[in-house]
């Protein structure tokens, strides 16, 4: 668990439309943080996207990434979430 | 690793069907401040308190950011007062004192709740607990942030039936002095039996003397959760209904386990328990009832409602021992009417009355919990139903408590409005029989006999 400790996932969910990945992945690099896998679907024209980042070189305070996702969310019209991977691996893996 | 779907199930369950964690709640020892002068005493703990959860806030905070799952209550609980008060204290007025300071440093580390203004009476009172009893009306009405309780009986010692007896005045006392506010001084007290001494939940959460200097213990939640993945299985025989509410339980466990853990190390502060409770609010679609309605029963209240409790209570206890590394608490479901909107649309429709909630309570953690009654109840039927309830606990080897509110200038039929996760309850009938004569006999009910089982 203490390698996960700095893995956390964010989630896209949201009306589709151009550029959320380029947005997304271009914050993401902007602050160090690495993109270890990303999944997309388009159910019904709602685009849902998961990534699974390594945040172990990140350059800000997860609370201030966290806030300024979500303030990115806000300008593309989609809602982002980041939340530490642990919580997941717990709730659905014995 | 984990897939897009599970990452949704764990997201809809907090944004959708109210899952969280109910509270972080620290206990620390006042053992080690007790001093006879009672502003000495007032300033150790002041000191302690302030010091021990400084963090406790900011730190539950940063856990609900970054693992997106809500933390509802940071709370305190402490030695209980009636123990660690008695040198310093010798007057009801001192007590309050000590009320005062408390509800102070639950102000300054920005908890909503401290607990431990408690006297453990099961046997018998000592002169100081019994002036704390008596200041429990006045320090509940002069503060906003203490939850009191007295334990009044045990398995092992029987019940306390002068502690009772006085409790029925003192609640009586403590609705008359909030009267202005639906009486709700009555909401932060309980009377028990076999009280845990690591509860995290208020108005019973005391740091028991066997606990460690400082304890970090969780209570998990999340009724609607369970409600929705029972909708799935509608219809459903009962292994399939009991195999749902055990994953389930499970999977909101396993969240508490990742809190506690996390606060404790965070913290620097030992984890001690997670209590696996299945803890309702009056947020629509937070309700053990709406539970207990799918589930199969009309109403809670119906034929058929203490079964499918019990069956509940049982189910979320066996899925949640396997996700939490040390359980303990109260730990199964909670029944509060004035806290579950289903619970009072039931007693509102007629079909929950105070009787079958006396025997839900015997399957089901705690007891008679948030129970609006009428204002003009005699003292003494008050202390007949905690008497009763206590009984059960008693006989059953279980705790169970009684928070009843006599709200003052009301019947049967009104409401009473207590705000907040207080929430709100029509005023419940009370059988007008008296148990007058039973109540004043001094003394107490003795241990029951441990063999002979029937």
């Amino acid at each position: 668990m203490n390698e996960n400790r700095q893995r956390a996932m964010i989630t896209v969910v949201g009306h589709d439309t151009v550029g959320i990945i380029a947005r997304v992945c271009t914050y993401l690099a902007d602050n160090n943080i690495n993109i270890l896998d990303i999944s997309q679907t388009i159910v019904g024209g709602y685009f849902n996207m998961l990534m699974i980042a390594d945040l172990s070189g990140k350059k800000k305070h997860f609370a201030e990434i966290s806030a300024e996702l979500e303030k990115l969310g806000e300008e593309i019209g989609v809602v982002i979430k980041i939340q530490r991977e642990e919580i997941f691996d717990l709730m659905h893996r014995v | 690793m984990i897939n897009i779907s599970e990452v949704t199930e764990t997201n809809e369950m907090i944004q959708r069907e109210n899952l969280d964690v109910r509270t972080i709640t620290m206990g620390i020892s006042l053992m080690d401040c007790i001093d006879s002068d009672i502003d000495r005493f007032c300033k150790n703990i002041y000191e302690k308190i302030t010091d021990r959860a400084k963090d406790l806030v900011r730190t539950g905070e940063a856990i609900e950011a970054e693992y997106g799952i809500p933390i509802v209550n940071k709370r305190i609980s402490v030695t209980p007062i009636g123990l660690v008060g008695a040198s310093a204290c010798r007057s009801r007025e001192d007590f309050v004192k000590i009320a005062k300071t408390l509800d102070q440093a639950a102000e300054k580390t920005g908890v909503n709740f401290i607990g431990g203004y408690t006297a453990l009476v099961a046997k018998g009172m000592t002169d100081k607990e019994k002036l704390l009893i008596e200041s429990i009306p006045e320090a509940l009405a002069g503060t906003s942030r203490i939850m009191s309780s007295v334990v009044a009986g045990s398995t092992k010692t029987g019940i306390n039936m002068d502690a009772v007896r006085l409790l029925g005045d003192i609640i009586l006392e403590t609705a008359e002095k909030t009267k202005d506010q639906d009486s709700i001084g009555c909401t932060k007290f309980v009377v028990l039996c076999n009280a845990p001494d690591d509860n995290p939940f208020m108005a019973g959460a005391f740091h028991g003397v066997t606990e460690p200097d400082v304890v970090i213990n969780v209570g998990v939640s999340g009724p609607g959760v369970v409600k929705k993945a029972l909708e799935q299985v509608r219809g459903a025989d009962f292994e399939t209904l009991c195999e749902t509410i055990k994953k389930t339980a499970f999977k909101v466990t396993r969240v508490g386990e990742l809190v506690a853990q996390e606060a404790s190390r965070r913290l620097g502060v030992p984890f001690g328990i997670i209590d696996l409770s299945l803890a309702p609010t009056p947020a629509i679609g937070d309700s053990v009832a709406d539970i207990l309605h799918e589930i199969g029963v009309e109403h809670a209240g119906a034929p058929g409602t203490t079964a499918a409790l019990a069956l509940l209570n049982d189910q979320v206890k066996k899925g949640g021992i396997m996700a939490a590394s040390s359980v303990g608490g109260l730990s199964g479901a909670f029944i509060p009417v004035s806290e579950d909107q289903g619970m009072i649309d039931a007693a509102a429709a007629g079909a929950l009355t105070i009787e079958k909630l006396e025997a839900m309570t015997c399957v089901c953690s705690v007891g008679l919990d948030m129970i609006a009654i009428p204002g003009d109840t005699p003292s003494s039927t008050i202390a007949g139903i905690i008497a009763d309830e206590l009984a059960l606990g008693m006989v059953n080897q279980k705790t169970t408590a009684a928070r009843l509110i006599p709200v003052i200038g009301k019947k049967a039929g009104d409401h009473a409005e207590f705000g907040g996760l207080l929430g709100h309850a029509p005023i419940m009938p009370v059988n007008t029989f008296s148990c007058e004569d039973f109540v004043k006999r001094s003394g107490r009910i003795p241990a029951p006999i441990h063999s002979f089982k029937n």
